[in-house]
């Protein structure tokens, strides 16, 4: 057996990777054999895993789903791509957790943010140069496309309020606070622990500075709501806000809403 | 009286309210989530709350960063 862009195909002794080609996809310009890339005329063995791209072409939905089936454990991929989150708040947090679940395929998003992308997020929010005074929805919805462009990605571009988030994430299976004010993190976790109760929730305070690593804990608040942080670094004069520590708050948060999407509460 | 706050026993006047228990802790009451004996209380409900005796309140304070 043999495996080409990660599907099984028979092997024949004696094969070579040209007639592989040749049946599979006579389009290719680069070939990869268990991850290095090789000439047409190369021996194929039993068991080898074989990659054959066109350069430039964007795989095909299909194409995504074999490959993030194959990446991650059996029964994983198809929960993950039926699943809905929502992310409040597109900063540092937010942008790292909305491009962290597109790379493992979830398959709907549903974005939320009010702001333009400045010069002075890019200290740590996964925006570029080019995307400057773009919306942070669109400039991530761009950016996503670029991972997996066959995710179903909604955006809301308004100023959310507590009334807004009950309305509009009622629907999704987890929800992510990500945002920067510390008001609007105590009223999302008030309505998430009220008026979206059942839903899961991930919180996030306390992820300023470049203090302790593993002093940024996740604790379980309710069944299915967590919050992530060290409970204490606020984002103040003299403790700014940096890509490392606020990327390490950012996948806790990432991973705990895979853990509930995967029933691990 | 006398109430579990976070786990922790603290002794209040009567009457307090929990706005006042609040400020007396130093926390901004918009930035906190409280729990009242298994009860999630609306950000309006802190200023006119009566905290009574054997009260179980479990607070959550949030700091700014995202």
């Amino acid at each position: 057996m043999l495996w080409v862009n990660e599907r099984p195909q028979p092997f024949d002794a004696g094969m070579r990777l040209a007639n592989l080609i040749a049946a599979v996809k006579p389009e290719a310009d680069l070939f990869i054999v268990n991850g290095f890339p090789v000439v047409a005329d190369t021996e194929l063995r039993d068991g080898d895993h074989c990659w054959l791209i066109k350069r430039g072409e964007i795989p095909s939905s299909d194409e995504i789903d074999y490959l993030l089936h194959a990446r991650h454990t059996p029964g994983v991929h198809a929960r993950v791509r039926q699943a809905s989150v929502g992310i409040m708040g597109l900063g540092g947090l937010g942008s790292a957790v909305a491009l962290a679940l597109a790379r493992i395929g979830v398959g709907r998003m549903l974005l939320a943010d009010f702001d333009l992308v400045e010069p002075t997020n890019l200290n740590r929010q996964h925006y570029f140069v080019d995307q400057i005074g773009m919306a942070k929805t669109d400039a991530l919805r761009e950016t996503i496309a670029r991972v997996n462009p066959h995710l179903q990605i909604e955006t809301v571009n308004e100023r959310l309020t507590a009334k807004a988030i009950g309305r509009l994430f009622g629907a999704v299976d987890v929800l992510v606070e990500c945002f920067d004010d510390a008001v609007m993190k105590a009223e999302a976790l008030r309505v998430a622990l009220t008026d979206l109760k059942g839903i899961g929730y991930v919180g996030a305070s306390g992820v300023a500075g470049f203090g302790e690593n593993n002093a940024i804990r996740t604790s379980r608040i309710a069944a299915k709501v967590y919050l992530v942080g060290d409970g204490e670094s606020a984002a103040a004069p003299g403790q700014g806000l940096m890509a490392p520590r606020v990327g390490i708050a950012a996948h806790q948060q990432a991973n705990q809403a895979v853990r509930i999407l995967l029933g691990e509460d | 009286m006398k109430i579990l706050c976070n786990g922790v026993e603290r002794t209040l006047a009567p009457q307090t309210k929990l706005v006042d228990l609040l400020h007396d802790l130093g926390l901004e009451p918009d930035t906190v989530v409280a729990e009242c004996d298994g009860v999630i209380l609306r950000r309006e409900a802190y200023d006119t709350h009566l905290l009574t005796d054997g009260s179980v309140l479990e607070l959550i304070r949030f700091v700014g960063g995202g």
